[in-house]
């Protein structure tokens, strides 16, 4: 009974997998965002912005901004790596990206412990940010 | 001690006064609708947001709330960023702190899974539309929005009851369906505590609105999210709690692909604001064993309730200051 208690007190086994990854992904995401920042902020890497001139379209909404500027909405930001300001996206994108692969990671525990319902939810959760990151529900502001 | 935790809090005070005092700036932009470029070197701005976002993330800890619910409205109010870009830079901060504090709590399982996976399903879908909605609509229609909200927030935080363990007399058909139960040691009264949730469906309703509004105005909802676990649904206070964190790391991450797509997302705005928050929740962390909880409680009540004026105000087009 005391050694049930004591299994009933850890984590499960999905959900171990679940922290681990999470970190791992949080921790990669953060280095790479604070590495990618020194690099723009120290201009390292030529930005596409200049720093100074950032603070001209911080008022302004997002469309004006993506007017403005010539920036392409939703993914393009992949294209433009090449510059200061646009390599800081690759952190970001891994910190926003975490979990989806986190739940992708649990459905196959899931399975095996024939958790049928949750893995179908896992799955349904993957796909609904895979939705949101694609980019197809719109992009570009007001 | 808590005299020493006090002088600290209100050094930092001192600190934020002074870089308004010397850079009056940025007061003073925050009440033009498209800003002129500023005479100040970027990195003052960098160097003002580290700093605000440091102080806020000491009095969100503190306080008892995110960090997230205290940026949007603070920098949206009283700094010259666009809403557009502070609700981006606001879900991101939030983001990182759910993700930062996400994996401890889960491996101690405090965090509960399997109750997070049924709810999360139903936030994130609804903050993703929620991010649509607040991006669609006109900015002083969300600014109004807002600052109703952040009132609304104060009158909970003021009025909100918390029950460390919840009577649950039996579990509904619903939550026992999908197995939502768990054990944890409560190290206070070296009990094991075993938990079980009622009122799964109309928690889950609820759910519906806390998306909706997470993405529309960029905010953590853990405001929300742990009086619904709670007193709904009659999670322990600490399986809220922590549940509650994480679940952000998930209602989040779908808003914030929705502002980063729509192109929400300065770099400049989101590292020093992201890097002062985790630096003052980790310097929280550790003046929480020293600081009074209850006046920093009504400071931050009193600074979100002057936030969400300024907000509703700004909103309106009034000028309040």
């Amino acid at each position: 009974m005391a050694e049930q208690s004591h299994l009933q007190l850890e984590a499960s086994e999905e959900q171990l997998v679940y922290a681990k990854i999470l970190e791992k992904g949080m921790l990669i995401g953060l280095a790479i965002l604070f590495i990618t920042f020194i690099l723009y902020a120290f201009g390292i890497m030529k930005p596409y912005i200049p720093l100074d001139e950032v603070s001209r379209y911080w008022g302004t909404n997002v469309t004006q901004y993506l007017h403005s500027t010539g920036i392409k909405s939703g993914w393009a930001w992949v294209s433009m790596l090449k510059y200061g300001d646009f390599i800081n996206f690759i952190g970001i994108a891994i910190l926003a990206g975490v979990t989806g692969v986190c739940y992708l990671a649990i459905v196959p525990t899931l399975l095996r412990k024939k958790d049928r319902i949750y893995a179908v939810l896992a799955l349904l959760e993957a796909l609904i940010l895979m939705v949101a990151a694609s980019g197809i529900l719109g992009t570009g502001g007001h | 001690m808590g005299l020493t935790s006090n002088a600290m809090i209100r050094m930092g005070f001192f600190v934020v006064c002074a870089l308004f005092w010397l850079f009056p700036e940025v007061l003073g932009a925050s009440e033009t609708a498209a800003a002129p470029p500023s005479s100040q070197a970027w990195w003052v701005w960098a160097l003002i947001l580290f700093v605000v976002t440091l102080v806020m993330g000491i009095l969100a800890v503190l306080g008892g709330v995110g960090g997230g619910v205290l940026f949007v409205p603070i920098i949206s109010g009283f700094f010259p960023f666009h809403l557009d870009f502070v609700r981006g830079t606001g879900l991101l901060v939030a983001l990182a702190g759910a993700l930062a504090a996400g994996p401890g709590l889960l491996k101690a399982n405090l965090a509960s899974l399997r109750l997070a996976i049924p709810v999360a399903l139903i936030a994130s879908t609804c903050a993703i539309i929620g991010a649509m909605i607040g991006l669609a609509l006109p900015t002083q229609i969300v600014q109004i929005c807002l600052g109703a909200t952040i009132i609304g927030i104060c009158v909970l935080m003021l009025t909100s009851k918390k029950s460390e363990l919840p009577d649950v007399p039996a579990a509904d058909r619903l939550s026992s369906a999908l197995a939502i139960c768990g054990v944890y040691h409560e190290a206070s009264s070296g009990k094991t505590i075993d938990w079980k949730i009622h009122r799964t469906p109309l928690g889950l309703g609820l759910f519906v609105i806390i998306g909706v509004m997470a993405g529309m105005f960029g905010l953590g909802a853990g405001w929300a999210n742990v009086p619904v676990l709670n007193l709904v649904m009659g999670a322990p206070l600490k399986i809220s709690v922590a549940t509650s964190k994480f679940l952000l790391s998930i209602t989040d991450t779908s808003a914030a692909w929705i502002y980063l797509n729509k192109g929400c997302v300065l770099p400049l705005m989101v590292v020093p604001s992201l890097v002062g928050i985790m630096l003052g929740s980790f310097i929280g962390v550790r003046l929480l064993k020293i600081a009074k909880p209850t006046f920093i409680r009504w400071m931050v009540i009193g600074i979100l309730a002057f936030a969400g004026i300024k907000a509703l105000t700004k909103g309106l087009g009034i000028t309040f200051i």
